[in-house]
């Protein structure tokens, strides 16, 4: 490669300087306070759930690759689609990010540890236990939660499964957990930047991540509110939802809207810490307007709490609040776009090299453009009453889930591996796995689209002869981009146990401190602070 | 850790617990919230659930308003739940009595609740009931059968852009629900 540096002065730094490293068992990893092992538990976790809600993916992919019902009752089918959801957001994306911020954060800010490290062990291992109690739900008598991850009202109360109650505690169990993990990411931040760390000098990826943390703590309570409704309405007679009492079942979309709306900026806000990362690493450039990133981030988290309607302009709002909506939704675009223009100009007349990391990275900006693209559509009004609720939604949000929000991850994992486990991933299989994902996600999405525009609605199992086709292309297209994630976890596996010694700085042009510390990374580091100039 | 770190950590961690334990109340807050902002912008074509009190005032004789009655009942109700007339034209200001006849279709007592809602939902500021059966539960004994009565009239301030305003009443089964009051038979 090209582009690692080998400098044998640099690759052989003694990896024992550190007084004591990790202890051993099985217990290590149940009782551990610190922050790189929980990131590992939370990137472990994370993977296997992608997997999981993958495999559900499948089995809706499989259902849908002919018309008429094949495979699976439609019941069955709509609790596919409803854990798909809630598995791939809570299970797999955030905890994702979580992750990251704990191998990462006390890293790139010289810190010795998160500030929290009791917390955050609660943080994460309260996580198994909300996925065990959602997941064993699908066993039960009368299945699992089957309205859609978005559980409205009355399908969540009045019409939803036996076992609701138990989709309730799970997400409250995920709401306390990611609450704890973003006031601990906040008050590490906060206090326990190395001296001479000045905020405008932090790496993108903190500064996203501490504006995720602050949208974390105030929209997950609401989210835990609107769940508690459900299971009071539901279980203890209350009517929040039901309007024979009084109540009002547009409220829930409102309020869901409210937590909804910002966290779909928690998803994505990480990533493009991630990428302000990757790009300048491998164009041997620093990034492009640092400052109006930074500001760019804050405007979208701002902005995200004044949308959330855009979801519901077909409940009969009045006309002056859909155009309130769809003007705020459009503003997004500007702050979005000048991240995406700070990209594009940094790569500009770079000196470029496309590693595996760099790969995805580019990958993400055109894919996640794409689904922007597809957002503003969705945002004017009159043309969403056409869009509203069929492939077409679809298709925009996985632009931005999965070839936005998951392709960042993964180019976080290829280009910081090296630094966890101490050994260089294989280039080779890192390409298979880019051009295996690139090409079927690109298969397995783009076509919704014109599903969509012709009509074919979201969640359900069957559908008209006419989407036939485009199915079929699609659902070849899902299980090549399901297939192809097992070379990421070879890839990961093949990392862990060898390969090639990673130099402290395997990156040429990267830039942060955690590239002055040892490959892998010593269990414990910046004990003394660095001095940040 | 100094003193002083452990400190302000403190004082931070007290500072963003105390700021979730919030939004938590805030998602509740923002059920009497929707209500009021519903109530204030006119918005949702609620209406008013108290009976209004008839002014007389100068029946604008020029003007004619289509109103139009729909009525649905949930699937667990088995009664039949129609209005007397599908549709009339009023002049605003005028008082218009009109019924819906509901009938329980079943063999036992089934208490009801029928919920008013307008559409365009701009009018329903303008719709003013002075006497409404949706101001209290409906009860009906088996196979009983029953006339609803409801006393309107549009208010003559009503934008010139309504021309047609929809009411429509969706009857709920509460005979189970907790909220039932002793509705005499």
């Amino acid at each position: 490669m090209s582009t690692m540096t080998q400098d044998p002065s640099i690759a052989q730094n003694d990896h024992d300087d550190h007084h004591h490293g990790a202890p051993k068992g099985l217990m290590r990893w149940v009782l551990t306070t610190n922050h790189k092992d929980i990131g590992t538990l939370y990137l472990w976790f994370s993977f296997i759930m992608f997997l999981t809600g993958g495999a559900m993916a499948m089995v809706i992919r499989a259902e849908l690759f002919q018309p008429g019902l094949q495979l699976v009752e439609p019941n069955f089918f709509n609790q596919m689609t409803t854990v798909h959801g809630l598995i791939m957001v809570f299970g797999a994306v955030m905890p994702a990010f979580t992750g990251l911020a704990n191998w990462l954060i006390p890293m790139m800010i010289g810190a010795p540890d998160m500030a929290l490290p009791r917390m955050n062990n609660w943080s994460f291992w309260i996580l198994p236990f909300a996925f065990s109690i959602l997941l064993s739900s699908l066993f039960m008598e009368g299945g699992g939660p089957n309205f859609g991850w978005t559980f409205y009202a009355p399908l969540s109360t009045t019409y939803s499964p036996d076992s609701t109650a138990l989709f309730v505690f799970a997400v409250h169990i995920m709401g306390i957990s990611s609450i704890m993990g973003a006031i601990n990411v906040v008050v590490t931040i906060v206090n326990m930047r190395a001296p001479g760390m000045t905020w405008m000098k932090l790496p993108l990826f903190v500064w996203t991540w501490l504006i995720t943390a602050f949208l974390l703590i105030a929209v997950m309570p609401v989210l835990a509110g609107v769940v508690t409704m459900v299971l009071t309405d539901k279980y203890f007679a209350t009517s929040f939802f039901d309007a024979a009492g009084g109540g009002d079942p547009v409220m829930f979309q409102h309020i869901f809207w409210f937590f909804g709306h910002p966290e779909v900026y928690i998803m994505i806000l990480p990533s493009f810490g991630i990428i302000s990362a990757i790009v300048p690493a491998f164009s041997r450039k620093p990034l492009f307007g640092y400052a109006s990133m930074v500001y760019a981030t804050a405007s979208i988290a701002i902005l995200s709490f004044l949308v959330w309607a855009h979801h519901m302009f077909t409940t009969g709002m009045p006309v002056f609040a859909e155009l309130f909506f769809m003007y705020c939704t459009m503003l997004i675009a500007v702050p979005t776009g000048v991240k995406v223009f700070n990209w594009v100009a940094t790569m500009w007349r770079g000196s470029i090299t496309f590693e595996t990391p760099m790969l995805f990275a580019v990958a993400f900006i055109i894919l996640f453009t794409i689904g922007g693209f597809s957002g503003l559509m969705l945002a004017i009004t009159p043309a969403d009453f056409q869009y509203h609720d069929t492939y077409f939604v679809v298709a925009h949000f996985h632009y931005v889930l999965v070839s936005g929000a998951i392709f960042s991850i993964m180019a976080a994992a290829y280009y910081w591996l090296p630094k966890w486990t101490g050994h260089m991933y294989s280039e080779t299989l890192g390409r298979w796995h880019f051009w295996c994902s690139v090409i079927s996600v690109n298969v397995l999405f783009f076509p919704m689209h014109f599903l969509g525009l012709a009509g074919m609605p979201r969640r359900i199992p069957d559908y008209a002869i006419q989407f036939a086709d485009v199915n079929q292309i699609v659902s070849i297209g899902g299980f090549a981009f399901g297939l192809s994630q097992l070379i990421f976890l070879a890839v990961v596996i093949k990392c862990i146990r060898g390969g090639e010694k990673a130099p402290d700085k395997p990156w040429e042009g990267a830039e942060g401190l955690e590239w002055t510390i040892a490959s892998p990374a010593p269990y414990h580091s910046f004990t003394t602070p660095p001095e940040v100039k | 850790m100094t003193e002083l770190k452990r400190k302000s950590n403190k004082q931070l961690i007290i500072l963003l617990f105390a700021s979730a334990v919030g939004m938590f109340g805030f998602g509740f807050a923002l059920v009497p919230l929707y209500d009021v902002l519903c109530d204030a912008l006119g918005i949702n074509g609620k209406t008013q659930s108290t009976a209004s009190t008839y002014q007389p005032v100068t029946i604008d004789k020029n003007r004619t308003i289509t109103v139009e009655f729909l009525s649905q009942v949930q699937s667990d109700m088995p009664w039949t739940f129609t209005p007397q007339v599908n549709t009339m034209q009023v002049h605003p200001g005028e008082l218009i009595r009109t019924h819906f006849v509901a009938s329980n279709l079943s063999a036992n007592y089934l208490v009801g609740q029928a919920i008013p809602s307008v559409s365009p939902g701009q009018g329903a500021a303008y719709f003013n009931k002075t006497e409404c059966f949706c101001f209290n539960q409906q009860a009906l004994k088996a196979n009983a059968q029953a006339d609803l009565p409801l006393i309107f009239f549009v208010d003559p301030e009503l934008p010139d852009s309504i021309s047609t305003l929809t009411l429509s009443y969706t009857l709920f089964n509460i005979t189970d629900k907790g909220y039932v009051e002793n509705v005499a038979e």
